[in-house]
């Protein structure tokens, strides 16, 4: 291999899981082992065709990928500045980009025979998602869910059981998604022989990280693709919002070499920066040790780590993906943040002005769009991934729009 | 490595084995309760007949904990409980006790916080021995590592039934004072580890190294403390006092004469293990 330039971004992370300073494999020892052969078995599975083909048949077939491309007229009428296109993940079967990642970590199990898959979940996309592959599939799923989440997202915990899977309510801690990925580690540290644990988010030890941005870069790169045949050149600008990260690096996996495409994350900034209640790791946190990863965390003097807060649940989450901390580090990505009310104003506006009522976690990055819009002016072009429809939010937004439903 | 002084690790441990017994070795949170409460616990610990002393600093994520621990670092927390807090308690304990080993148990995120370096100076200044990081395998802890070598402490290895005997070369490396052997896959206090397993895992330690090894995970009576003393060097108590401290605090009574009893037991129960088998 060549020397890597800070421009080969294809290099990383590196062999230990590290990019740059962070990800690497911050588990307890009884995991590092399973953790490892994980790493091995993904590595195979990469290395082969056919678990590509088969994963290929189902992103066609079962979850309807491509997605398509979307030019937002109205939207770009709107804002009166650069064109704005949507990739429309929402359309994805179970209406977000988290079945993209479910399928292939099932593909992942079964190959290592596994017979029984746990999942954390925040606002349950990530749970139903893991759940439909696993009624597909036929394996026993266990779903672990904040207690907080479990309440306020009553129509995804109903969804899982649906298809099967156990929702197991977290009151540990302080009952949000971060104590639902700790239950789940506990539960995998647990139940070494059997059980595969399909991360949500591109977080955790490494593999995950690198795994789940893999499963995930299908969005880049047929986004990449068409914006190409449509408009016959490369974005000015990408957006997309961050939780964990997952959709926002599938997104701009594979437009990091180009390098005159800015790639733009937007944190959720909850009730604003200022205020301490916000889940803004890149601004308002520093770099840490959670869940298997060494990223940006929000943590107080004492290493303790604080909870998020996001109108979101999706995005309510403490730490990033350690790919957007080196990707924030070393300034190839540029990290912003739309607050609640934000996320609120562009969820009505798009419903609006497109007919899409989109989630509430894209809606956060639709609030920057039309800064970027305008800032490229008319000959720009923008492109957002709207990575999840808004049906299971429109409960949040009643009551804070405050309608009874 | 040579260090600069005799670390009270390896002298107690050769002493145990002079004594030809297996040691205590006992868990509690810093704070838990609060604050003075813990510390009249830890300050009586030596007497109760703990060996050495493993003393947890709680962190708001502790993956690999069970519920019991979980819930006493929420109240060590609550308590205003720190890592800075943690060693005033050492330095506070070192005034009366010179001897007996004292141990840090927790996770990476607080240490790393406080920085390896400075950690490592004044933790050694204010008279802890050893380190036990749960989620910092070797894979990721030269950093940790090459600063407690500086500073004389000794980073203690958790090796696990999962560690094969290829990785348990690896784990036993860089590790001083005693190996930790966890002996069951899970989280603390919660599964009781299969009593036949113990002897042979401890046997495939040996192996790897010369260390005394210390089995933990799962332990909470005296009987099984008996037991798994007749096969190792060490045996390791935390959930099952961590629970006592819980209910005296729930019911308002005073936890360190209860829990402190407990710890005679144990020790008790410990000390006649292996006479136990020989008149038997």
């Amino acid at each position: 291999m060549n020397a890597q330039s800070p421009n080969d971004y294809s290099a990383y992370p590196d062999a230990n899981g590290r990019f740059g300073d962070y990800g690497g494999r911050y588990v307890a020892e009884t995991l590092m082992p399973l953790v490892l052969d994980l790493g091995q078995a993904y590595e195979d599975a990469k290395n082969d065709p056919a678990f590509h083909a088969e994963m290929s048949g189902y992103m066609t077939h079962y979850v309807g990928r491509p997605s398509p491309l979307y030019f937002a007229e109205r939207l770009t009428q709107h804002f009166g500045g650069a064109k704005i296109y949507f990739k429309r993940d929402e359309l994805n079967h179970t209406g977000a980009h988290k079945i993209n990642n479910c399928i292939g970590q099932i593909l992942l199990a079964r190959r290592m025979g596994k017979t029984r898959i746990i999942a954390e979940t925040g606002a349950g996309q990530h749970g139903v998602a893991t759940a439909t592959v696993c009624a597909r599939f036929g394996f026993p799923c266990i779903v672990y869910m904040g207690a907080t989440d479990v309440e306020r997202q009553k129509p995804n915990v109903f969804r899982m059981n649906l298809l099967g899977a156990e929702v197991r309510p977290v009151t540990s801690g302080t009952g949000t998604l971060k104590d639902a990925m700790n239950e789940a580690m506990r539960d995998w540290v647990t139940n070494v022989d059997d059980t595969y644990y399909i991360i949500g988010t591109a977080a955790g030890p490494h593999p995950y990280p690198a795994m789940v941005r893999d499963f995930q870069s299908v969005i880049g790169i047929e986004a990449r693709a068409q914006i190409l045949e449509r408009e016959g050149r490369l974005p000015d600008a990408i957006v997309a919002c961050i939780g964990g990260g997952s959709n926002a690096i599938g997104l701009f996996h594979p437009f990091l070499a180009d390098e005159n495409v800015r790639l733009i994350g937007v944190e959720a900034a909850g009730h604003g920066l200022s205020t301490g209640q916000h889940a803004a790791s890149l601004t308002g946190g520093r770099p840490g040790v959670l869940h298997g990863n060494k990223t940006y965390l929000l943590q107080d003097d004492d290493g303790q780590i604080i909870d998020a807060h996001s109108i979101s649940a999706g995005l309510d989450y403490p730490g990033i993906g350690p790919e957007h901390s080196w990707l924030h580090d070393v300034g190839r990505a540029q990290y912003v943040s739309a607050t609640d009310q934000e996320a609120l104003d562009a969820f009505q506006l798009c419903s609006q002005l497109e007919g899409i009522i989109p989630a509430l976690e894209p809606a956060h990055a639709l609030a920057r769009v039309g800064d970027v819009a305008k800032e490229l002016g008319k000959d720009g072009i923008v492109l957002m991934n709207l990575c999840g429809r808004g049906d299971k939010d429109i409960f949040t937004v009643a009551e804070a729009l405050g309608s009874r439903l | 490595m040579t260090r600069m002084r005799q670390n009270r690790i390896t002298s107690r441990f050769e002493a145990l084995k002079q004594e030809g017994r297996a040691g205590l070795i006992t868990y509690v949170m810093a704070g838990d309760p609060d604050v003075e409460t813990a510390f009249e616990i830890l300050k009586g610990l030596p007497a109760a007949g703990a060996d050495l002393i493993e003393l947890g600093f709680p962190f708001s994520d502790p993956m690999a904990e069970g519920p019991p621990i979980q819930r006493a670092a929420l109240r060590a927390l609550k308590a205003g409980m720190t890592l800075r807090g943690t060693l005033d308690l050492v330095r506070r304990f070192r005034v009366n006790d010179q001897t007996t080993p004292i141990i840090l148990m927790g996770y990476t995120n607080p240490v790393l916080t406080y920085g390896f370096g400075p950690f490592a100076a004044d933790a050694a200044a204010a008279g802890v021995d050893g380190l036990i990081i749960v989620d910092s395998p070797p894979e990721e802890a030269a950093e940790l590592s090459d600063a407690l070598d500086v500073a004389g402490i000794s980073l203690i290895r958790l090796t696990a039934p999962t560690t094969d005997d290829k990785r348990l070369e690896t784990v036993v490396k860089r590790t001083s004072g005693f190996v930790y052997y966890v002996s069951v896959a899970g989280v603390t206090g919660v599964k009781e580890a299969d009593a036949g397993t113990v002897a042979p895992a401890v046997a495939r330690v040996r192996k790897a190294s010369n260390l005394p090894v210390a089995v933990g995970f799962g332990i909470k009576t005296p009987e099984r403390a008996a037991a798994v003393a007749r096969v190792a060097d060490a045996v390791v108590v935390g959930s099952a006092l961590v629970e006592e401290i819980a209910s005296a605090a729930a019911t308002d009574s005073l936890a360190a004469p209860k829990v402190l009893a407990s710890v005679s037991a144990l020790a008790q129960a410990v000390r006649m293990a292996r006479l136990d088998v020989s008149v038997t």
